[in-house]
């Protein structure tokens, strides 16, 4: 199904079809390979009779949506208080040393994006690190280096093994 | 320690209840059923007797937001039932294992309360994090569907993107009617004109959750549970500088510190305990001696100062500087700032310039004074509570840690010389802004 028919699929559940327009931009997400290209807002506001300066103006709102490439695999740190008293900030450290970047950045052969986040709701189990929206919990920096290992290991296809509580 | 009521995760064990054969053979529905014998107003009675609050932050009387919509003949529009799943309050992930671990009791709730409130269409709008919680919900949804147990009720499971202020209801709204989530000047109240400026009742999950235990129970006998004012069980979130993290279900006037050193181990390393943030990031900290007396209900919090908001308890020890904590606070409100009323934008900004100047040693005793002003004027002038909470938080660590503050400017720097727990922990980094030139790090950054 292209993306326009699977977009109409979503506005159909609505009663408004302004609604469609937050789950229509993450389909274009994933069809546009983590990011949203011009083109995407493009095809998002033909599918919902909206502008793409519109469309746009959601995206740039959340923080989920994404305006610049990222990696084939994305890696987040949360490093709200309740993992950084845990010491979300070591972790984050070891992830930059084992990837080889700083958190807001991609390595250059477009493998991974680091970067850290606010709160991601898993603060009994900190640090918790999201590898393509799966959360680690109980990520220690002793843990970090099997961690990256594991993730160069995958396939180029994204990570589930999801093991949130 | 006495053997604790399960409300919301009875029946569990411990696990997760996902077989919805498993889930019936349990008893499962059987409070849906007896609610689809009543009249509406009958189980908004039932909710009412229960003296169930809410469970989002809060503790609005549930029974009374369902009551407060205008009946289907009053008002001939589309009666709307949103439930806010969209977490995300700091030290918070309670809602996630309610929806992981009793996704059939909480959908079985929504149905429930539908029924109350006349509606058939139910929206759930669930963080863009929760990846499996979601799948999860689908999952038990298409259950529920091929044993057609959803009636005329048309479920639209809908996934946020990242915004913390979409947690408050009318951002939310506005967020599910495909715009930027930015609070709405109130009233009207959702309960009048909400989802498209029709009624709308907006619950959190564990709310939800919770009524169908009391349409099981009966209000009467959830009402004898947990204390005056703050009846049944909440489900505690614990964090922070304690052994054993997690969500721990307990009646609700449990003594906190019995919360910290029995539930939770106590602290790691045998460490003093300094502080205690009781209901999420928005609320007024404790200082160890107020923890000694509190108990976790809302009266006891109430008299405290604080709130026992969304039930987060984030345990803080010894080794954490009281600035540094304030500057990650005030940076996390500083983002999810949606930007519409300037007391919040602009005051969040200062706070943190404030704050960190403070702990770099380049603060005088004015800032201090600035720094306390700007909360003063943030407060109360502005369309939703996030600035707000925002300025009672970052001013009760200054009002109840005055000495640690004062040290920073009298010694030209942090006295935790580099020891501080949270030394030198990164705000989020956006991608939106960043740029994506994969520029390689040479050798190791610390």
């Amino acid at each position: 199904m292209s993306l326009a028919e699977q977009i109409q699929d979503i506005r159909a559940q609505y009663p408004n079809s302004l609604s469609a327009v937050m789950p229509a931009l993450q389909l274009a997400q994933t069809e546009h390979g983590g990011w949203l290209p011009p083109e995407a807002f493009r095809e998002v506001a033909d599918a919902l009779d909206l502008t793409p300066a519109y469309c746009a103006s959601i995206a740039s709102f959340y923080d989920m949506f994404r305006l610049a490439p990222v990696g084939e695999t994305l890696v987040e740190v949360c490093t709200n208080i309740s993992c950084g008293l845990a010491g979300a900030q070591q972790v984050v450290e070891g992830l930059e040393r084992e990837i080889g970047i700083r958190a807001g950045e991609t390595t250059s052969d477009g493998r991974f994006t680091l970067r850290t986040v606010e709160c991601i709701g898993g603060c009994g189990w900190a640090t918790v690190v999201a590898v393509d929206n799966r959360h680690r919990l109980q990520v220690k920096p002793e843990d970090v280096s099997a961690l990256v290992a594991e993730l160069r290991g995958e396939a180029a296809g994204r990570g589930d093994d999801g093991d949130a509580a | 320690m006495a053997t604790l009521p399960d409300v919301v995760f009875a029946g569990t064990n411990g696990d997760a209840v996902t077989d919805i054969a498993a889930y019936e053979a349990a008893g499962g529905f059987g409070a849906l059923t007896r609610a689809l014998t009543m009249a509406p107003d009958d189980v908004i009675e039932e909710l009412n007797a229960s003296q169930l609050r809410g469970r989002g932050g809060a503790f609005f009387p549930t029974g009374r937001k369902w009551s407060f919509l205008p009946k289907p003949e009053q008002m001939p529009k589309p009666h709307y039932l949103v439930v806010n799943a969209d977490e995300s309050e700091p030290g918070t992930f309670k809602d996630r294992e309610i929806m992981l671990r009793v996704p059939f009791r909480f959908l079985e709730g929504c149905l429930i309360a539908a029924h109350a409130i006349q509606s058939t269409h139910v929206f759930i709008y669930i963080r863009g994090e929760y990846q499996q919680e979601f799948e999860v919900l689908r999952d038990s949804l298409e259950a529920m569907r091929k044993r057609k147990l959803l009636g005329k009720v048309a479920f639209v499971l809908h996934r946020g993107a990242g915004a913390y202020i979409c947690g408050e209801e009318t951002a939310l709204l506005e967020s599910l009617e495909g715009k930027r989530g930015q609070p709405r000047t109130k009233p009207p109240f959702p309960a009048v004109a909400g989802l498209y400026a029709a009624p709308t009742a907006v619950n959190n999950v564990e709310s939800i959750t919770t009524a169908t235990s009391v349409l099981e129970m009966g209000g009467t006998a959830y009402a004898k549970l947990g204390v005056e004012n703050s009846t049944g069980t909440r489900v505690f979130s614990l964090s922070g500088n304690v052994a054993n993290g997690g969500n721990y279900e307990l009646p609700h006037g449990f003594p906190l510190k019995d919360l910290i050193y029995d539930v939770g181990g106590g602290i790691p390393g045998g460490r003093p305990l300094k502080a205690v943030i009781p209901g999420g990031s928005s609320t007024v900290i404790l200082t160890a001696d107020e923890v000694e007396r509190a108990t976790l209900d809302f009266d006891s919090m109430t008299s405290l100062g604080t709130a026992i908001g969304s039930a987060a308890v984030i345990a803080i020890d010894d080794r954490c500087c009281m600035v540094q904590l304030g500057i990650r606070v005030s940076q996390f409100y500083e983002h999810e700032s949606c930007g519409k009323c300037t007391p919040c934008r602009v005051g969040t900004h200062w706070s943190t310039q404030i704050l960190e100047k403070l702990e770099d040693g380049r603060a005088s005793q004015a800032d201090l004074d600035l720094l306390l002003s700007v909360a003063e004027r943030v407060n109360g002038k502005c369309l939703c509570p996030l600035g707000d909470t925002a300025m009672i938080a970052i001013t009760s660590y200054v009002d109840k840690f005055r000495d640690e503050f004062q040290a920073h400017i009298d010694q030209g720097g942090c006295p935790f010389a580099g020891e501080s727990s949270l030394e030198g922990i990164l705000a989020p980094v956006a991608i939106h802004s960043a740029s994506a030139h994969g520029e390689a790090l040479e050798g190791a950054h610390v």
